[in-house]
């Protein structure tokens, strides 16, 4: 055995918008083994429940993350719905779910982007956030807010997207996937891309499955698990085609996000057809009593969400175990024996999500 | 090209590695030709929709400080007053969420769509009722 180093990596690191801390124990430049510590951004929003009205805590869940804001809010309010017993409307399902899946576009066309910063690429990159700013100029025009949408409340959403603005959404949307097939192009095709990302922190489908790896990580290594196949929202009606890739590399990582990305679009375009007319909202009385939990697909795996009330205003008890916390532990099983070049690459493979991680 | 990927391991030959650098000459050659995509805000206008939510604003002349929106509000960022008739806003505590527009009974707030300019210090602004 060779004399054994033991590196920090974060919390503070050029490639990660977020702080996270690796001990990375080094033989030579060769990764032994990966130490985490989390817990600098904790803000104890779980707790906040007890102080905030349950129909007031929905900007809160908002707030969890930047990314996946909108699917944060949704699945608070399909627990709390569950719990209250509410069915909303239909239009305001298709709605929702039409953010949602705009909400992955936006969240894989970030990704894309950060990962071609990580590797140096940095034309990929400003052109992927430049797609991604029309993504935001879209939530922009229905929502009202660009990153925090405030659209989502229990019961139903507060926009609706009239026949006039869907044609503009749509034509924006459009555009989007023009964009991206030239993207897309060059992340399937450029040598330098392929040459640094193919056969690197491998993921065998045994190793995905025992340390329960979610979202894209886990569809990479073959696993076809996605959550939105249980039809929660939409999904029932729109039939999700699940993306997954074989050889659990980075490549095949970011080959799921991106054939994700069309799946998105796809499902975004054959929600805005076949949407049903009708109202948004339904009118919510008494308070929540009893416990439930939502199950809902974020672009970067599973999220869960469980709510218990108590027939007061303020619930009792509210969790959200986010897909970054449980993609963890196959995130430290890619990095060992991974060169301490790679490790960066390897961190954004899983798309990690901190702010979600620690609440 | 149109939709295609193709996933794995990179060709080898010179030539197929040379023809492998091609797929993002396109965009970098339109991208000459171009205009930049970003916009020179503030300097020119951000098209914006109507239904944007920038910032909060009140017709203080109709509200009769019930308090409704001071109670709705996630963040406690407004206060009224009904004996000095005035409804204050903090907007640096303001999340622009456009809960108090909806419960306001009187309908005299409005969302509207500008941001208000950046500032350093907390600012508070006071709408007082005349009449
Ligand atoms: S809810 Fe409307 S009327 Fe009542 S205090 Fe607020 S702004 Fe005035
Ligand atoms: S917009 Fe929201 S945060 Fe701002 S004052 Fe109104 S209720 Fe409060």
């Amino acid at each position: 055995m060779g004399k054994r180093t033991v590196m920090p990596f974060g919390p503070q690191h050029p490639v990660l918008p977020e702080p996270i801390h690796l001990d990375l124990v080094l033989e030579d430049e060769i990764v032994k083994e990966a130490v985490p510590s989390i817990g600098f951004v904790h803000r104890g929003l779980e707790k906040l429940v007890e102080k905030k009205d349950f129909m007031e805590y929905v900007y809160v869940a908002e707030r969890i993350c930047g990314i996946c804001s909108f699917m944060h809010g949704m699945g608070y309010c399909m627990a709390v719905e569950q719990v209250m017993g509410i069915e909303v409307p239909k239009r305001a399902v298709f709605l929702r779910t039409v953010w949602a899946e705009l909400s992955r576009v936006h969240s894989h066309l970030l990704w894309m982007g950060l990962m071609a910063d990580a590797i140096g690429f940095e034309s990929l990159f400003m052109h992927s956030w430049r797609l991604r700013e029309y993504v935001l100029d879209m939530f922009d025009m229905t929502t009202g807010g660009r990153v925090i949408f405030s659209a989502c409340k229990i019961g139903g959403v507060r926009r609706d997207i009239d026949a006039e603005k869907m044609k503009r959404f749509l034509d924006a949307l459009g555009k989007v996937e023009d964009g991206l097939h030239e993207i897309a192009g060059t992340f399937a095709a450029d040598h330098s891309i392929s040459h640094r990302l193919t056969g690197l922190g491998v993921l065998t489908k045994a190793e995905a499955e025992d340390l329960g790896a979610l979202g894209p990580v886990a569809r990479a290594s073959g696993i076809g698990f996605d959550a939105r196949t249980h039809g929660y929202a939409a999904y029932g009606d729109l039939k999700v085609n699940v993306q997954t890739e074989q050889s659990g590399d980075c490549m095949a990582r970011a080959s799921v996000r991106i054939r994700e990305l069309y799946e998105a679009i796809r499902l975004i375009r054959l929600c805005a057809e076949i949407m049903p007319d009708g109202p948004t909202e339904t009118k919510v009385t008494g308070n929540p009593n009893g416990e439930s939990f939502a199950r809902l697909e974020q672009p970067r795996g599973e999220v869960l969400y469980y709510v218990k009330g108590g027939g007061g205003k303020f619930l009792e008890r509210m969790r959200c175990r986010t897909p970054t916390f449980a993609n963890l532990p196959a995130l430290l099983e890619m990095l060992k024996g991974a060169e301490l070049a790679d490790v960066p690459v390897l961190i954004l493979t899983i798309d990690p999500c901190i702010s979600c991680t620690e609440r | 090209m149109k939709g295609a990927f193709v996933p794995g391991c990179g060709p080898d030959t010179a030539r197929a590695k040379f023809m492998a650098y091609l797929p993002f000459l396109k965009p970098v050659i339109k991208s000459f030709f171009k205009k930049p995509a970003t916009q020179s805000y503030p300097f020119a206008p951000m098209p914006k929709d109507d239904l944007v939510r920038g910032h909060v604003e009140i017709d203080a002349e109709s509200c009769i400080f019930c308090g409704i929106c001071a109670r709705k509000c996630p963040t406690a960022a407004i206060a009224t007053d009904k004996n000095e008739k005035s409804w204050t806003i903090s907007r640096f505590a303001c999340i622009v969420c456009s809960a108090c527009c909806e419960a306001c009974p009187k309908k005299c707030l409005f969302m509207k769509k500008e941001l208000t300019p950046a500032s350093e210090v907390k600012t508070v602004d006071v709408a007082i009722k005349n009449a």
